[in-house]
Parts: C-alpha cells; sequence; structure tokens
C-alpha cells in the first residue's frame, strides 16, 4: 500500500516536472504571427515612454511576455536554444551596467553632477524643433536601459519556474 | 470613504496572512495588502474630474512657455503614481523570490501546509 | 577631501552586478573584485569622518528632487557597515567555498550592503524604503542560500514577516504624504511642526514602530530572528545580525522619531518598554539554548533591546525637559552600544562559522576542547565573549557602564538594576558556550580538526584588534569628538534637523 502510494507520487512528479512542452499546431501558427506584433509593441512602449504612459517596466513586461508565448506554444527546449537563460542573466547585468554608466557619466560635469540631465537641455525652449522625440535627455536612455533589464529578468523567472525539475527523490523521509 | 475600504482592504490582507495555513494562501495574503497600500497611495493624489498629468501645447501659456495655472489646478498628482509604478516593482520581485521559496519548500517538505513545517523550534 | 555621496552606493552596485558575467570560470577574479570594493568603502568611510553635508541628486534643489544627507549619525552607521561587511566578506572568501553558487552569493551580498548605505545615507523618507526593500530582499535570498530543509523554512518566516513589515512602512509613508504634501523628511519635519501630529499622522507614527521594530527585531515581533540567523551561512549571519537589523531597524527608528515626527513622552515610554521586553526575553531565552548560533542570535534581541533603551531614555529626559548632560549621555551608551555590538556580535558569528568548517556541527553538545585544536577561534572567542558580557577593559564594558551610569543619574533606578542583571545573565550563558566548546575533553570524531585558514583568521584577528581598542573611543577625548559626539547631536537636537538641511 505503501509503495503504490509512493509510486504514484513519484508519477505525479514526473508529469509535473517533465518542463514545458509545445501546443498544437494551432497555437504554433497564431504564436509565430503574434509574437512579432507583441515585440514591437512592447519596443514602442518603452521608446516613448517619456511622453506616453508606459515606460521601461511595462515594456519590458510586454517584450518578456513575446518570449513566455513562444515557450508556451513551442516548447521549453526551443526557446532555450534561441535566448538561453546564462544570456538572459548577462543581458540583464549589462542593462543595469548601462544604467549605472548614464548614472556615473554626470561626474564628467563636476561632483554634484550624479544622475544629471546632461543631454536634453537645449530643446526645451525653442517650441519649433524637429527633434521633440528625445527633449528628455537621459530618461530616454535610462528607459531603453530599464526595458532590457526587466524583459530579461522577468524572462528568466518566467523560464525558470517552468522548467524547474523536482528532485524524485524521497526527501519527505529525512 | 474610500480610503476606509482601502483599509479594510489591508486588514483582510493581514488576516490571510495571519490565519491561513497553506503558503500559498499566506503569499496571497501578502500580495493582496500590497494592492491595498497602492490603491491607497492612487488615490490619494486623486482630483474629482481631475485631467490626466501630461503636458502639451494647450497647456501652456503662449508667451513666456510657463505651465497655466488651470492645469495646476485641474491636474491629478503625478508623484503618488511614480510612487506606486516603483512599489509594484519592488512587490515584484519580492513576489518571484517568495513563491520560489514555496516551490522548494514543496520539493523538501513534500507539503504546502505550515503546520507540518516546524522543523526549527525552542 | 569630499567624496561625492552617490559613491557610496554607486560602487557596491556597479561591482554587484559586474560579478555574474564571470561566471563560474572567473571566480577568484569575481571574489578579489568584491574585496576590493568592500575595502574601498571602508577607506572612504574613514575619509568621511565629520564631515556633515547634503547632496542634491540631478542638480534639483531639495522639495523637486532627492537628496542625500550625510550627517554624524550617518557617518557612524557607514564606519558600522563597512567594518563589518570588509571582515564577513574577507571571511566569506573561504567559506563560501562549500557552496557552489559563490558569484551570486557575491552578487546578493554587495547589493545588500549598497541597500544599507543607502537607508543611512537617504534624506527622502520614499528613498529610504526603496533602498530598505532592495537590502531586505538580498538578505531574504540569502538567508536561504543553501537550499537545505531548515534553511528554506527559516527563510519562507522571515521573508513573510518582512513583507508584512515593509507594508505597514510603506502605508505609513502614504499617510505621511497625505497630511503632509512632501515626501522630504526635512520638508515633513516642517510640516509636523507647523500643524502638529493629527490623527493620520499619530496612526503613521505606530505603523512606523511597528514596521521597523519588525525589522529590527524587538520583542513582540523577533519570531523571525532566531529561526534566520542560525541557518544563514555565518559571514551572512554575522551581517544580519551585526548591521541589517540595526540599519534597517533601529537606525530607521531613531530617524524618524526624532528627527521628523519630534519626541514626545509617550513615545520614549514605548521605546523604554520596547527595550526592556527585549533585553530580558531575549536573554532567558538564549541561556536554555543548545545550538550555538541560536544562542547567539537570541543574544542579538537582548543586546537590541539595550540600543533602544539607551535611546528611549535620552527621548523621555528630553521630552520632560530634564537635564540634558543625562539625555546626551542615555543616547551616547544606546549609539555607542550599537557600534559596539555589530562589532563583537560578527566577530561572534564568524566565530561560529569556523567552528562549523572545521567540525561539522553547530550543536554545545556534540563539541568539546577545541582550545588546543584551534587555538585563534578560541582566543578570538573569548575576547568577544567577554565584550559582550561587559568585561572590562573591552568595549560592551565601556557601552553598558555609560547606560547604567545616565539611568542612575536621571533617577531610573529599576530600570539600572534590570540592565545589570541581564548583563549577568548574558555573561553566564557565554561562560557556558566557552566551557561547552572550548574546554571540556575532546571527542572522538573531532581528534583531527585543524585550525582554519589564512583569511578567515586574518579577519577575525581584525575584529578582535578593534574589539580591544574601541574603548579608546570613549576615552580619548578627540576620537569621541569627532565620531560619537556629532552622531549624539543629530538626536538630540531633534527637529532642528529640518533646519539644518533647508539652510544647507
Amino acid at each position: 500500500m505503501e509503495q503504490k502510494q509512493r509510486n504514484s507520487n513519484v508519477a505525479q512528479k514526473e508529469k509535473i516536472s517533465n518542463g514545458v512542452k509545445g501546443m498544437t499546431i494551432i497555437v504554433k501558427t497564431i504564436g509565430s504571427w503574434a509574437k512579432v506584433l507583441i515585440f514591437l509593441f512592447g519596443i514602442y512602449i518603452v521608446l516613448f515612454g517619456h511622453l506616453t504612459p508606459g515606460g521601461g517596466f511595462a515594456g519590458g513586461v510586454m517584450i518578456a511576455s513575446a518570449y513566455v508565448l513562444l515557450m508556451l506554444a513551442f516548447g521549453g527546449e526551443f526557446v532555450k536554444q534561441n535566448l538561453s537563460p546564462s544570456l538572459a542573466l548577462k543581458l540583464a547585468c549589462a542593462g543595469t551596467l548601462a544604467f549605472a554608466a548614464i548614472a556615473v557619466a554626470g561626474f564628467f560635469y563636476g561632483p554634484d553632477g550624479f544622475f544629471w540631465n546632461f543631454i536634453g537641455q537645449e530643446w526645451l525652449a525653442g517650441e519649433s524643433s524637429n527633434l521633440h522625440f528625445i527633449n528628455a535627455g537621459i530618461i530616454m536612455l535610462a528607459e531603453l536601459a530599464v526595458g532590457v533589464i526587466v524583459a530579461a529578468a522577468i524572462f528568466l523567472v518566467i523560464f525558470t519556474f517552468s522548467t524547474f525539475k523536482f528532485d524524485v527523490s524521497d526527501n519527505q523521509k529525512e | 470613504m474610500p480610503y476606509a475600504l482601502c483599509f479594510l482592504l489591508f486588514v483582510i490582507g493581514l488576516y490571510c496572512v495571519l490565519v491561513k495555513k497553506n503558503m500559498v494562501k499566506i503569499v496571497i495574503g501578502i500580495l493582496v495588502m500590497e494592492y491595498a497600500v497602492n490603491l491607497f497611495l492612487i488615490m490619494l493624489g486623486y482630483r474629482t474630474g481631475g485631467a490626466a498629468p501630461i503636458i502639451d501645447k494647450t497647456c501652456l501659456e503662449p508667451g513666456t512657455g510657463q505651465i497655466t495655472a488651470s492645469f495646476i489646478s485641474t491636474s491629478v498628482d503625478p508623484l503618488p503614481q511614480a510612487l506606486v509604478l516603483t512599489a509594484i516593482v519592488i512587490s515584484l520581485g519580492s513576489l518571484a523570490l517568495i513563491i520560489s521559496i514555496c516551490v522548494r519548500t514543496y520539493e523538501k517538505y513534500g507539503t504546502f501546509d505550515i503546520t507540518k513545517i516546524r522543523r526549527l523550534k525552542g | 577631501m569630499s567624496v561625492p555621496l552617490p559613491v557610496f552606493v554607486a560602487i557596491p552596485l556597479v561591482t554587484a552586478f559586474l560579478l555574474p558575467i564571470f561566471g563560474k570560470k572567473g571566480k577568484s577574479v569575481a571574489t578579489l573584485l568584491a574585496n576590493l570594493a568592500t575595502i574601498s568603502l571602508l577607506v572612504l568611510a574613514v575619509v568621511s569622518i565629520g564631515q556633515s553635508r547634503v547632496y542634491e541628486i540631478g542638480k534639483w534643489s531639495i522639495p523637486l528632487g532627492i537628496n542625500l544627507v550625510l550627517d554624524g549619525l550617518s557617518c557612524l552607521l557607514l564606519l558600522a557597515v563597512s567594518t563589518v561587511s570588509t571582515a564577513a566578506m574577507l571571511f566569506s572568501t573561504r567559506y563560501m567555498e562549500q557552496y557552489t553558487a559563490k558569484s551570486k552569493y557575491l552578487c546578493l551580498f554587495l547589493l545588500m550592503v549598497a541597500g544599507m548605505n543607502g537607508v543611512v545615507l537617504s534624506g527622502d523618507i520614499f528613498n529610504l524604503f526603496v533602498f530598505l526593500e532592495i537590502a531586505s530582499i538580498a538578505s531574504y535570498a540569502l538567508v536561504g542560500f543553501g537550499c537545505e530543509h531548515e534553511e528554506l523554512e527559516a527563510s519562507f518566516k522571515y521573508m513573510v514577516l518582512g513583507s508584512v513589515a515593509s507594508m505597514f512602512i510603506l502605508f505609513g509613508i502614504a499617510l505621511v504624504y497625505g497630511n503632509t504634501g512632501s515626501l522630504n523628511m526635512a520638508y515633513i519635519s516642517k510640516a509636523i511642526q507647523g500643524s502638529g501630529l493629527n490623527a493620520g499622522l499619530g496612526f503613521a507614527l505606530c505603523l512606523f514602530i511597528v514596521g521597523f521594530g519588525l525589522k529590527a527585531a524587538l520583542v513582540p515581533f523577533h519570531a523571525w530572528l532566531p529561526d534566520a540567523h542560525p541557518s544563514a551561512p555565518a559571514p551572512i549571519s554575522a551581517m544580519l545580525s551585526g548591521v541589517l537589523i540595526k540599519a534597517l531597524g533601529v537606525y530607521a527608528l531613531a530617524r524618524v522619531v526624532f528627527n521628523v515626527f519630534g519626541i514626545s513622552v509617550p513615545i520614549s515610554w514605548v521605546l523604554i518598554v520596547l527595550g526592556i521586553l527585549s533585553m530580558i526575553v531575549g536573554v532567558f531565552l538564549a541561556v536554555g539554548q543548545w545550538d550555538f548560533k541560536r544562542l547567539l542570535a537570541y543574544h542579538s534581541i537582548s543586546q537590541m533591546g539595550y540600543v533602544v533603551l539607551g535611546i528611549g531614555l535620552g527621548a523621555l529626559i528630553l521630552a520632560r525637559g530634564g537635564n540634558t548632560t543625562w539625555a546626551s549621555l542615555a543616547i551616547l551608551g544606546g549609539l555607542f552600544h550599537l557600534v559596539n555590538h555589530a562589532v563583537f556580535k560578527s566577530l561572534l558569528f564568524l566565530t561560529s562559522g569556523s567552528v562549523q568548517m572545521a567540525t561539522g556541527t553547530r550543536y554545545l553538545k556534540e563539541l568539546g576542547g577545541l582550545a588546543d585544536r584551534m587555538p585563534i577561534t578560541r582566543a578570538t572567542c573569548t575576547v568577544a565573549s567577554a565584550s559582550i558580557a561587559g568585561v572590562p577593559p573591552f568595549n560592551g564594558f565601556w557601552s553598558k557602564l555609560i547606560l547604567v551610569v545616565a539611568a542612575v543619574q536621571a533617577g531610573f533606578w529599576g530600570i539600572a538594576a534590570v540592565t545589570v542583571l541581564v548583563s549577568l545573565v548574558t555573561l553566564i550563558s557565554f561562560l557556558k558556550v566557552q566551557r561547552y566548546v572550548f574546554l571540556g575533553e575532546l571527542p572522538e570524531n573531532l581528534r583531527y580538526v585543524k585550525e582554519n585558514k589564512n583569511s578567515m583568521l586574518v579577519a577575525m584577528i581584525f575584529l578582535a584588534c578593534l574589539c580591544v581598542l574601541m574603548g579608546l573611543l570613549v576615552i580619548v577625548p578627540s576620537l569621541k569628538q569627532s565620531i560619537l559626539d556629532p552622531a549624539v547631536k543629530v538626536l538630540t537636537d531633534g527637529v532642528e534637523y529640518s533646519a539644518k538641511i533647508i539652510n544647507m
């Protein structure tokens, strides 16, 4: 009786622990069209963060959700070949270092210039400038960095949860 | 009056954390407390009938380029919105960590029930 | 030479995110970089002693932008944080070889240091919350670092209570913003002095006391500490018990109660009651423990009670309009005990880690007779035990003496008696530790243990020398005036903090 109980526990855990398998052909086709749109929309939200609602965090989550859609439709192995977790970790670190570089670059303008907006000064006064898009200065660069960080980090979190393999030994007996 | 409802939501979340025995329910209780505090922060900045705090050409004086007084008196306060953005991201990170601890604990102990996970005593 | 203040936060953050890029192959380079980061923080903290300035980030002037403030109290805590983190990082170069993900450990450790530096330097109350969360989340992950049964359970308990505390603090911040309209601590203080405490602000103050009290592990809120501190790896226990509960708990509580809200008689009685409860409950629960690190964790609770008692006593004397000399003396005792505790408690945890690494166990009944096999560990453990028990001439004696003198002079004979009693019981429990770990008979299976490697010994000897020399901080007048007196003055000036910051 106890052996059968233990076997069924093992079988249940193996069913949970096999990672994410892909789905049917309908989902795969629609997924391969939709991922482009979601990715592009996410990049738009990140880039226009200083003008419209959104910004780095929301846009990064959308970019990560494009990869999550891929993972659900095609399976964990497919996504691991395209964007492996170690690459995602390195991207997140690189994004943070870029953000820190933007902040520390203010130190070149004097010791009290940490995080100073040293780019976007000239365009605020004139109204007829064609470059309204980058009048926010370092805010846009910071949003780009934050978008990369959040996308990589959230993708890493969801990917690691989905493909986490249970250890199928008798841990609870100890 | 809406502030009292926020506080009620906060107390419901606190009740969940204190009383429930399943680990995942405790995590949900923490999340409900988080929502209540974020909602309270946003409602602090709200002004009835206010406009979104985005500046375009109609909000600037025609001559000098300064912000009009009518904009300041009718727009919603944008500072709590920035605070809430930060708080949501912090709670996202904390949620990812606590769920991963729950998953690992399930792997080790075989149960989510906190009355059975009591090796550290005394 | 004036160091720009964001450097204290930027150096550990940048180093923390540089380390995972090295991966498994560059582990020694990563360790070297991390040690360089903590040593440079210590050098910068020593260079900034006695300065006091305000740094406005992004050149936005004060009520519009965030600012970082360095005054006497921040200076003292920066010194404590950087000293303990240097020693713990040096210790963990060899200790963490037992675990597999060392570069991730170093990244989280440096994130925790960056968060604590940010809390101590922040001049804006929401910025304090953000850095407090950074340090807390890093410490939740570090407590459950080796993923064994007990560590995960301890990490879950710590994390639930820590998240609840953060929610209380955020709710308090929201209430303060709603009632005063500003987030900068100097401007909040000015608004509160102008309008007085209404119901919303009073409730916010209660929420802050509960939230920061949970972070500082004062007695009704201490349930996470005896599980979390033993389960963490030894250098992390040293950091948690040594600086995290002080920078996030006691410092933030003192800053909010003294400088932002202003002291009054009921609040000081709350602090005194919390302090006395923590002292008594902590020490009586500690005496009966048989797990080395759990005993040390309960002692942390009781020594935090000393610090909060000292601060509360000073607040009560000031609020009643009594003699300011005794108030400053009480606050001096509390703050000096904070710094002393950082040094000797982290040394105690590091010695327990050294014993655990050599013998593989931390239960007192399984240890014994290690005095000949591990001489340096025994010597440093004896120094630290003598400090915490209040034996002259080590540093614990001086801070406890100052507290008792202040209590007696202000007329609180009961408090002085309780302090001396708790000190005696602390001595008893550490004599128990010494007898069971180092004296007595060597069991069979421990006959071949050896002393640990050099980097761990250097860290422990560094902290032991500090234990011996820190008594000079109160005896030599020039050292006292440059390091301790500015910190005491910040707290006794109270709400004049706002006038100083706005005029700078």
